[in-house]
């Protein structure tokens, strides 16, 4: 016998699903100081003070083989899979191994191995649920996944890969022993991006820093070079911040009021794009509708479902729920889309949670994407011309995981003068996919810097996007590339057109 | 099953760097089987070259060391083709994916063996061409598996199979020699056609490094229909009609009730409920097209077609042959799992053999669903089953096999495009006779003596050069000093 599979996990023996994992990954760093730490880690100003190898990346280099080696932990758990929620057989089974998923991974697209595609990395999860342990390997190829669900899109035996890397990524972050930087990184993004106010007191010193460019003067002595990568790419993600807008609890419809919805702030929206969250409330009040923001409202949970981080996600899960509980709207709106995707899986992922179960699934029932509400709802309030060529991105989370493609387009080319032009590779991901393009920045560097390549020869003036992800990901590459266009949310466009604003005014400052 | 010798992944590592080598268990697992999961073997190595030099080299320390190598493209392969050997080194292509030359004057493009079938396509769609080899795995299988398989398609009715479409390639021998085969731009090349016998050769002459592709214009026309019948015999009688009138259609493709029924569950491509949907696509110049989709239309309806659907746009052709190029993985969608041939029976005979397939599915009670190239005869039968039963993946095997002596005894062939790879080569002594199957092998002892390039595939029993999968062992024979290698 194998003599690793000897070595087995010590949280083995105990109940799987006990407590000590959520301990752990909550003792990193006590909730005083979890403000600064997040802040000096994205503020990045101040990262220079960190030692060398604090967040060392894990070495990401051009092909995953030889990631695995350069990473070991040396946890080895088997059988990989405990009774919680594994990778189920029937959906494993679904999988003919047909390969008409590997073109359009985006893993299988720069790596050319098998291990890097859905149906590898499905082939895997068979293979862990009796053969083989979950160890450095498997795992490696279980995180580089951006879970853009592209393969969700191309299968046709439908195949549900969603369900199955997110009961695999359950199964990871429970059972699996991350290095000491790998863990330290993860939890530092998780103490931060769910946390507006943290986000916020984070992008404070990011001002000062954006505003006496200490980024360019640091890359002009080189000192950026010595930062860890993923630092770096962190630092390079950090847009600029424009000035707060606040959405009102309540702000009514214009005219006769058609509907009264919820809304979503989202929390990366609300920090660095809270001018879309604005241009969106004025959208739908100027569609007839009443619309009511909980103020209140914490994170919705995508980020950490899509890590894997079960508990985690389930707490802000509940919460948003009952935020909205008593609100008494026809739907919840939400207009990024990586929150889309998850607020709509809340039945499914809550499914074994009996005080929640179904009032999850009446959540996620009412839950639209912006665009896709419009297009139900349809148009009444008058658009402005607006003739300008944009370049549409679709964002994963909504093309693929949601379907919704037409829907954005549709309301894009509502608007009197709006030409959409199509981005070639446009199912392929941009690499932002949630914190991958921190935690694997340089798979995600590639991915960014091919999809602004296609932006640009779209020869288009701006690109039109629903997720902030993808925004400041494209953004990113747009700079390192040493250009830039103008980017706005399908929603500040509409917002300019209904309120007659000039091309040169929505291009402005973008 | 061990881990690779630590010598070997050392000389591999010094060829192609760390990140072309694979030698851990559980990633080479990934690589086990091919598109047919019916066989697995996880290989000793799994190596990803990304130059031809590379697989030279590969190639020359593999013969000069006795080490069997199988070359894998995409692993869409649906006859074990690509199944590594035990103790084997697999040479996986998809990393050499670019497309060298694109030359319209000439209608060719070079390209690497692992550049995806479709690309070429999209690459002189511009220009107006195409590359008319177009099997429905074509949004994912290789050029260099296409042409180890002298892949199909839809479209080979007319256009013919990927030898039609193959110009010349630069080929590693089994002992490492680089040559180059066929003609450049010249249309031919005198000499042996050593291109004709090395496309379709399942990968045990060589490994293609460089390929040079004819492109054509796309023609000026194109019409598609779908007809939909009662049963597979009435839409038979259709396809007789049609090609007895002496149209070539592009393509005709017949599904039956049970693949309808898949695919519309999978892409919904709104097939009509039919015991059984003909799509008949005619291209050409416009005159020519117009006239002969009229007659088209005129067999349809006097074989008794219940419904025909014209595409009106290239969205609703593209619908239709969705549908149909998902079928073989849409049966995900009714079974666990399902096993596939790939016979061929003469026209004439395919009412007579579709009557005999379902007699044999209703005899071992279990689903057959047909989808195929009407036009050339060529049956893709499904034999679906669950693989988690016991017994039913061999039941499945048996009932499959049954399926292929049937088109023999009609006249057919195994294989019409998937190939024999692992999984057709018990079959092979039922259609040839050992002297036929032995000058086949003189071809292939010629290439490889020392039969290391994908052994244990195509021919069922070691002959001649004593080929037998796994390291080289001289064959008794030879050790007598009764016969020698080539």
């Amino acid at each position: 016998m194998d003599n690793r599979n000897d070595s087995l996990d010590p949280r083995q023996d105990g109940n799987p699903y006990d407590a000590t994992d959520a301990t752990e990954r909550r003792g990193v760093s006590s909730s005083t100081s979890q403000d600064q730490a997040a802040a000096n880690a994205v503020g990045a100003g101040s990262t220079e003070d960190l030692p060398d190898d604090t967040f060392a990346s894990r070495g990401a280099v051009k092909q995953t083989v030889g990631i695995g080696r350069k990473t070991e932990s040396g946890s080895v758990i088997f059988p990989a899979f405990d009774d919680h929620h594994p990778p189920e057989k029937d959906l494993i089974d679904d999988c003919v191994h047909c390969g008409f998923c590997l073109p359009t991974c985006p893993t299988y697209v720069l790596f050319g191995e098998e291990m890097d595609s859905p149906r590898g990395r499905i082939y895997l999860m068979n293979k862990g649920l009796n053969e083989e342990p979950l160890n450095d390997q498997m795992v490696r190829h279980f995180d580089l996944c951006l879970g853009c669900m592209a393969c969700v899109t191309a299968c046709p035996s439908g195949v549900q890969y969603d369900k199955l890397i997110e009961a695999t990524r359950g199964q990871v972050e429970r059972r699996y022993e991350r290095t000491a930087q790998d863990k330290a990184f993860r939890e530092m993004i998780f103490q931060l991006f769910p946390y507006p106010n943290r986000l916020r007191v984070a992008a404070a010193p990011l001002k000062l820093y954006q505003r006496f460019g200490v980024g360019d003067k640091l890359k002009k002595a080189g000192l950026m070079k010595v930062l860890p990568k993923r630092m770096r790419a962190m630092e390079a993600l950090m847009p600029m911040l424009t000035k707060q807008q606040e959405v009102p609890e309540f702000s009514p419809a214009v005219g006769e009021k058609r509907m009264t919805v919820g809304f979503i702030k989202g929390c990366v929206q609300r920090v660095f794009f809270s001018e879309v969250n604005a241009a969106t409330v004025r959208v739908l009040n100027a569609e007839g509708c009443d619309v009511v923001t909980p103020k209140a409202q914490g994170c919705c949970g995508a980020l950490s479902v899509h890590a894997g981080r079960e508990e985690e996600f389930q707490a802000f899960a509940r919460k948003l729920i009952d935020e909205f509980e008593d609100s008494g709207v026809d739907r919840i709106i939400i207009n990024a889309a990586g929150c889309g995707s998850t607020l709509k899986e809340y039945g499914y992922l809550l499914r074994d949670d009996r005080a929640y179960a179904e009032k999850a699934r009446n959540f996620s029932a009412k839950v639209r994407d912006v665009s896709e509400f419009l297009q139900e709802l349809g148009p009444v309030a008058e658009r402005q011309p607006m003739p300008v060529a944009a370049a549409y991105h679709d964002a994963c989370h909504l093309a693929h995981s949601q379907g919704i493609r037409k829907q954005p387009r549709q309301t894009l080319k509502q608007i009197p003068g709006m030409e959409v032009r199509e981005i070639k590779e446009a199912e392929l991901c941009c690499g932002s996919a949630g914190i991958y393009n921190m935690v694997e920045p340089e798979p995600a560097t590639e991915l960014g810097d091919r999809k602004a390549t296609n932006v640009l020869n779209t020869g288009a003036r701006m690109v039109v996007t629903s997720n902030p992800g993808c925004m400041l990901q494209i953004q990113a590459s747009l700079k390192r590339m040493g250009t830039s266009m103008p980017m706005a949310h399908p929603m500040e466009v509409l917002d300019a057109s209904i309120r007659g604003e000039s091309v040169e005014t929505l291009l402005l400052n973008r | 099953m061990g881990m690779a010798s630590s010598r070997l992944v050392d000389r591999m590592t010094e060829i192609l760097g760390p990140e072309g080598v694979i030698s851990e268990r559980e990633q080479l697992r990934a690589y086990e089987c091919d598109g047919l999961m019916n066989y697995r073997v996880i290989p000793e190595i799994v190596v990803l070259p990304e130059t031809a030099e590379h697989v030279q080299r590969i190639v020359r320390y593999c013969h000069d060391e006795g080490i069997p190598f199988v070359a894998r493209g995409s692993g869409t392969g649906l006859s074990g083709g690509a199944l590594p050997v035990e103790s084997g080194v697999l040479i996986v292509l998809s990393r050499m994916r670019r497309i060298l030359e694109v030359d319209i004057p000439n209608q060719r493009v070079v390209v690497e063996p692992g550049v995806i079938n479709i690309w070429v396509s999209q690459a002189v769609a511009d220009e107006g061409y195409y590359y008319a080899p177009d099997p429905a795995s074509q949004i994912v299988s290789s050029i260099g598996g296409n042409l180890a398989e002298n892949s199909g398609g839809v479209h080979c009715l007319k256009y013919g199979f990927t030898t039609n479409h193959v110009m010349g390639a630069e080929v590693v021998l089994p002992d490492g020699t680089m040559v180059n085969i066929g003609g450049g731009k010249a249309p031919d090349a005198p000499g042996y056609e050593l291109l004709g016998a090395f496309v379709g050769s399942e990968g045990t002459l060589g490994i293609a490094t460089k390929i040079t592709l004819r492109v054509v214009r796309k023609p000026a026309s194109v019409k598609t229909l779908l007809a939909a019948f009662k049963d597979t015999e009435e839409a038979g009688d259709a396809v007789s009609g049609i090609i007895g009138s002496g149209i070539v259609p592009a393509a005709i493709e017949m599904m039956d009730s049970l693949c309808i029924e898949a695919v519309e569950t999978a892409v919904h491509p709104g097939f009509p409920q039919a015991g059984a949907v003909l799509i008949v696509e005619l291209d050409g110049p416009e005159a020519e097209v117009s006239s002969q989709f009229d007659q088209t239309i005129e067999i349809c309806e006097k074989a008794n077609a219940s419904e025909i659907r014209i595409a009106q746009d290239d969205e609703e052709r593209a619908l239709f042959w969705k549908g149909r190029k998902a079928a073989f993985a849409a049966m995900g969608r009714i079974a666990n799992d399902y096993y596939v041939q790939d016979a061929v029976v003469p026209r004439t005979e395919l009412g007579a053999t579709l009557k005999r397939i379902s007699e044999l599915g209703s005899e071992y009670g279990m689903r057959v669903a047909n989808v195929f190239h009407a036009g050339d005869g060529n049956l893709h039968p499904l034999v679906l089953y669950d693989n988690d039963v016991p017994g039913e993946a061999e039941k499945a095997e048996d009932l499959a096999g049954e399926i292929v002596m049937t088109c023999l005894e009609h006249g057919g062939s195994l294989t019409g495009e998937h190939g024999i790879g692992r999984d057709k080569m018990k079959y092979m002594p039922k259609m040839f006779t050992t002297e036929d199957m032995d000058t086949m092998q003189l071809l292939r002892c010629a290439f490889d003596p020392h039969h290391i390039c994908n052994p244990g595939k195509v021919f069922p029993t070691p002959r001649l050069c004593g080929e037998k999968p796994g390291p080289f062992h001289m064959h008794p024979v030879q050790k007598a000093g009764l016969a020698e290698n080539f």
